[in-house]
């Protein structure tokens, strides 16, 4: 989010479209013409939104394939190293337990507490990742400035935001621009 | 086959428009010849506003008299299983059914069964979307719910079945004072643990992101600034930016491809609590497939269940069709061959195996003093699916009804036999001894049910049902949306 600065006296330009369609061909539109700080808002989710302004990543699944394997090396070091060492002593001693000469180290039976710590380490981090990167939980955004937004953005609406952060932004030049794009509606969006 | 020159989604009124077949346009298709499309998943010629409206309602305004009569029924439910909770903690353990020789009673049959319960929602959200099944828009907020209700109910049993409840976090494994005292990580107790906890975190989380877009749905929809806090608050300030959709689909296909593995597993490692030990009759390895098909046996049957109130109590018939309703019928007739095929094949091997004691304890089974629950078990869970053979029963509100609370009967019958007959009959015949169920028995069944179906109403009182951005998705756009044009702001061309 940008911080309000003088020379931005609003928070960005915002358009709305009739339909999924309008907006991402909106959205192509407006990056081809170059610019960058901006983002489309729609009740449900668009494919090709991301990727029609440049915001397709991969973060969310590095980030989980990263926590699965913490998972696993965590699950199976901790039954390993708790079942076949002493451990460093005190509360951090481990637990070998001989039984009838068996292998202390009897990973078969090992896979299914990794398993289940692979699968909720990379669950946890799927869900934290994809708040952490939305920026949630964000209690003030000043696109809830805009009326229609309020009423519509989370059911019927599909918005289109030019951010005055973008080097590209003029106020003028960026509303006339959304204005040629078909825009049903376009609003100042205050800090 | 009436054959349609356009699409007739937005004149699809009701129920009694559906016929669970295609719908045929004429001329349609790339070259010209028929296309045939599926029927709307939403029916009565709904817009995206109506959605929201009719979804968000319930929880917008104050409960109907139907709501306020289940949920003290329900409540009385809960009342009886903490009733039982304080008697069984003043008590002890005495004054439940079990003794020697048959040690695991009721707790761990209701365990079992309220686990099973738990598997369809996250089926239905993780399998059936990698698997594209659309209609699963309708019924997957509802089922998810239902997991998690379901798996803090099963959760309470093996709890207070340890005998002294107040050491059950001695269970989870962490560097500890005692000792310290690890888990035996060999052990399918200690696997239990894993599974449980790890299938209900992921079940919440599940759920729960998929509940964000919709939050922010009724947080716009809300007046009272209080409400609106509340549900600001609940959905994490979402907005619905694209960079928010991306992360988010990307957080629930990953969820959803790591919850598939994992809801096979879980009934999994709790047959691991029978497979693994030495007694005729649970030391086979049929036993995780056939739990996992019980499971979603039965956990589908409490889906058409709670399906049928949400239809008729909650008016939700548009969002959840005879269509939906049909598909569930189909799974759950699938789903019963393959658990009667399971029970054939436990026979088939008890007899090949040479085994006198696996023989002996099948005899038993279906023909010893418990035949009567062998019968309940075979009869309500392999036979009687079998009327959906039938599309006129499949779409029959009332037979899916009365099937799917036999299914559950017979589900919980199944965990029964499974349980009892094989504890009753020990290796010595001087061990041998009956196992009944006392009142304590029956008030913790009871109780649980009070318990689940207090936390659903609850749910359906303060939360969006049905997942309303999943709906609105598989809804045809042609009949959903339409914005009229502002005039002041007439579109230019560029």
């Amino acid at each position: 989010m940008q911080a309000s600065t003088p020379s931005t006296p609003i928070y960005g330009v915002m358009a709305e479209f009739r339909s999924a369609d309008a907006l991402l061909e909106a959205g192509g539109r407006a990056y081809r013409e170059g610019y960058r700080v901006l983002d489309a808002f729609s009740p449900i989710p668009i494919h090709g939104m991301a990727e029609a302004i440049g915001q397709a990543d991969k973060k969310v699944q590095r980030a989980v394939l990263a926590g699965g394997l913490a998972g696993m090396a965590g699950g199976f070091g901790l039954c390993t190293w708790t079942s076949t060492t002493e451990g460093i002593g005190g509360i951090m001693s481990g637990y070998a337990l001989n039984v009838g000469g068996r292998p202390l180290l009897s990973w078969p039976a090992f896979i299914v507490p990794t398993f289940e710590t692979t699968i909720l380490f990379a669950a946890i981090t799927a869900v934290v990742s994809m708040i952490a990167f939305n920026g949630l939980p964000l209690p003030y955004h000043p696109v809830f400035n805009v009326e229609r937004f309020r009423d519509h953005a989370s059911q019927d609406g599909f918005f289109l935001c030019i951010e005055a952060a973008d080097p590209k932004f003029d106020a003028e030049g960026t509303r006339a621009f959304l204005q040629g794009l078909g825009a049903r509606e376009v609003n100042d969006v205050a800090h | 086959m009436t054959r349609h020159n356009v699409s007739p989604y937005a004149t699809v009124m009701d129920d009694s428009q559906l016929t669970g077949r295609p719908i045929v346009l004429a001329g349609a298709g790339p070259y010209g010849g028929d296309l045939e499309i599926d029927e709307p998943l939403v029916t009565g010629g709904k817009k995206w506003t109506d959605v929201d409206r009719d979804i968000c309602m319930h929880a917008e305004q104050f409960p109907t008299k139907k709501w306020w009569i289940a949920f003290s029924v329900a409540l009385t439910g809960l009342g009886v299983l903490v009733f039982a909770l304080i008697t069984l903690f003043y008590s002890g353990m005495g004054i439940l059914g079990v003794n020697h020789p048959v040690g695991w009673g009721s707790f761990i049959i209701n365990f079992v069964f309220w686990i099973g319960i738990g598997h369809a929602g996250t089926l239905i959200s993780a399998v059936l979307f990698l698997f594209r099944q659309q209609w699963r828009t309708g019924i997957n907020r509802a089922a998810e719910a239902m997991t998690l209700f379901a798996v803090a109910c099963a959760g309470i049993f093996p709890v207070i079945h340890l005998g002294r409840p107040w050491f059950a976090y001695w269970l989870v494994p962490y560097p500890n004072a005692r000792g310290p005292l690890w888990v035996n990580f060999n052990s399918p107790l200690a696997w239990d643990i894993f599974a449980i906890s790890t299938y209900g975190l992921v079940s919440l989380v599940f759920w729960y992101i998929g509940l964000l877009p919709d939050l922010a749905t009724m947080r716009d929809r809300a007046t009272h600034p209080w409400r609106k806090a509340i549900y600001n608050a609940m959905s994490f300030g979402w907005n619905g930016s694209s960079r928010a959709w991306r992360h988010y689909e990307s957080a629930y296909m990953v969820l959803a491809a790591l919850a598939t593995p994992l809801v096979f597993s879980v009934h999994t490692i709790v047959s691991f609590d029978f497979a693994t030990s030495v007694m005729p009759g649970w030391h086979t390895t049929i036993f995780p497939p056939y739990f996992v098909i019980g499971a979603i046996f039965s956990g589908f049957a409490m889906v058409i269940t709670l399906m049928t109130f949400m239809r008729g109590y909650f008016g939700m018939k548009n969002y959840i069709t005879l269509n939906h309703m049909e598909s569930m019928a189909k799974i759950l007739m699938l789903t019963g061959m393959l658990v009667g095929f399971a029970y054939s094949t436990e026979f088939f091997m008890a007899w090949y195996s040479g085994s006198e004691w696996e023989g002996f304890v099948f005899k038993n089974r279906a023909f010893g003093p418990y035949g009567w629950a062998y019968a309940i078990m075979f009869t309500c869970n392999a036979i009687i699916p079998q009327v959906f053979w039938f599309k006129s029963m499949r779409r029959n509100t009332l037979v899916l009804f009365i099937v799917s609370i036999l299914v559950n009967v017979g589900m919980w019958f199944e965990r029964y036999v499974i349980v009892v007959t094989s504890l009753h009959r020990d290796f010595l015949p001087s061990s041998w001894g009956m196992y009944a169920l006392t009142a304590w028995d029956y008030a913790f069944l009871i109780g649980s049910f009070g318990l689940f179906f207090t936390l659903f109403l609850l749910f359906v009182r303060f939360l969006p049902v049905v997942a309303i951005s999943e709906v609105k998705g598989v809804m045809d756009p042609k009949v959903a949306r339409s914005i009229p044009p502002r005039a002041s702001a007439a579109p230019q061309e560029a």
